[in-house]
């Protein structure tokens, strides 16, 4: 495990590409479920304001 | 053939075909990335010249080969929307153009990380390096020109246009290590003859790559799906779905 870990003298270099391979991807992941979130809430309120309108219109 | 073009085209559609796909790839793509992973790490053999510093491979050349991949799903988009008008392509389009700045940086982040212990610099302006730096700022240049116009559709316009154009880059930056002489290695793998590396080595590496394209995939789905939503809030397909709680 110890001699994996070091690469053979490289795991400076081995482990930081790696790392930052996973930071770059895990950030991609988390941004599309923020986004879809995002759209989503975007959606319920547009809904919501239209619906709001259509029952002023009908009680006026 | 037209009239599969234009259902597939219609935002409707996209939007449940990439719903039923999305999980099965993402699936298959974990599987893909955790076997990859280890078979790079653990099972593939040192390298007599590098030692073990060669596994940056693994993440390297994917990132590479996806910066140059997601550049032109950009311009091909690029080229529906302009000629056709087609807003899927636009979408998509938008929706791919983070993701390939992020594999841009990441292959010029571990290449510098290989460089370094390899050939004793960070940075080099050499041929392959320096056109991989101008597709980072390709990328860039197109999405600040998006957001840079008021009327939406003129900054969709323009990014295409400039998509198109910078898709000279990228015979550059594939032909780059055989038209001058440099110091990145040349092309192991998409060579016409036999691959020069061992098989236990490409096998991993073509794991990884073919893992990288399905993550690009699942999350361009994902974020067009998103763009859709957004563009078409007001239509009734939508508000249906949204009442049934089914977004």
């Amino acid at each position: 495990m110890k001699e994996f870990l070091a690469m053979g003298g490289y795991a400076f270099y081995v482990w930081t590409s790696f790392g930052l391979t996973f930071v770059v991807m895990t950030a991609i992941v988390l941004s599309s479920i923020y986004q879809r979130r995002q759209a989503i809430n975007s959606v319920k309120r547009q809904a919501a304001v239209a619906r709001q309108r259509a029952d002023q219109k009908n009680s006026l | 053939m037209f009239q599969w073009f234009h259902r597939l085209a219609s935002l409707k559609n996209f939007y449940r075909l990439a719903e039923i796909i999305t999980p099965w790839l993402a699936v298959l793509c974990a599987i893909l990335l955790a076997v990859g992973l280890y078979r790079g790490l653990v099972v593939a053999p040192t390298d007599y010249e590098q030692g073990e510093s060669y596994r940056i491979i693994y993440v390297h050349v994917p990132s590479a080969w996806m910066s140059m991949f997601v550049y032109m799903v950009i311009a091909f988009c690029s080229a529906i929307y302009l000629v056709w008008n087609m807003k899927l392509a636009d979408i998509v389009a938008q929706a791919s153009a983070p993701m390939g700045a992020a594999f841009t940086f990441l292959a010029l982040a571990t290449g510098s990380l290989w460089g370094k212990p390899m050939w004793g610099t960070w940075w080099e302006w050499d041929a392959r390096l320096t056109s991989e730096l101008i597709l980072l700022f390709l990328y860039i240049g197109y999405m600040a020109l998006r957001g840079a116009f008021e009327n939406s559709a003129a900054g969709a316009k323009a990014a295409a246009i400039l998509a198109l154009v910078g898709v000279v880059n990228i015979p550059i930056i594939h032909y780059s290590v055989e038209w001058w002489n440099t110091l990145h290695q040349p092309a192991s793998i998409t060579k016409f003859d036999t691959p020069s590396i061992h098989i236990s080595m490409l096998i991993p590496l073509l794991m990884m790559a073919l893992g990288f394209k399905l993550f690009y995939l699942v999350n361009m789905f994902s974020r067009t799906r998103s763009m859709i939503l957004e563009r078409e809030a007001s239509t009734s397909w939508v508000r249906n779905r949204a009442q049934e709680n089914n977004l």
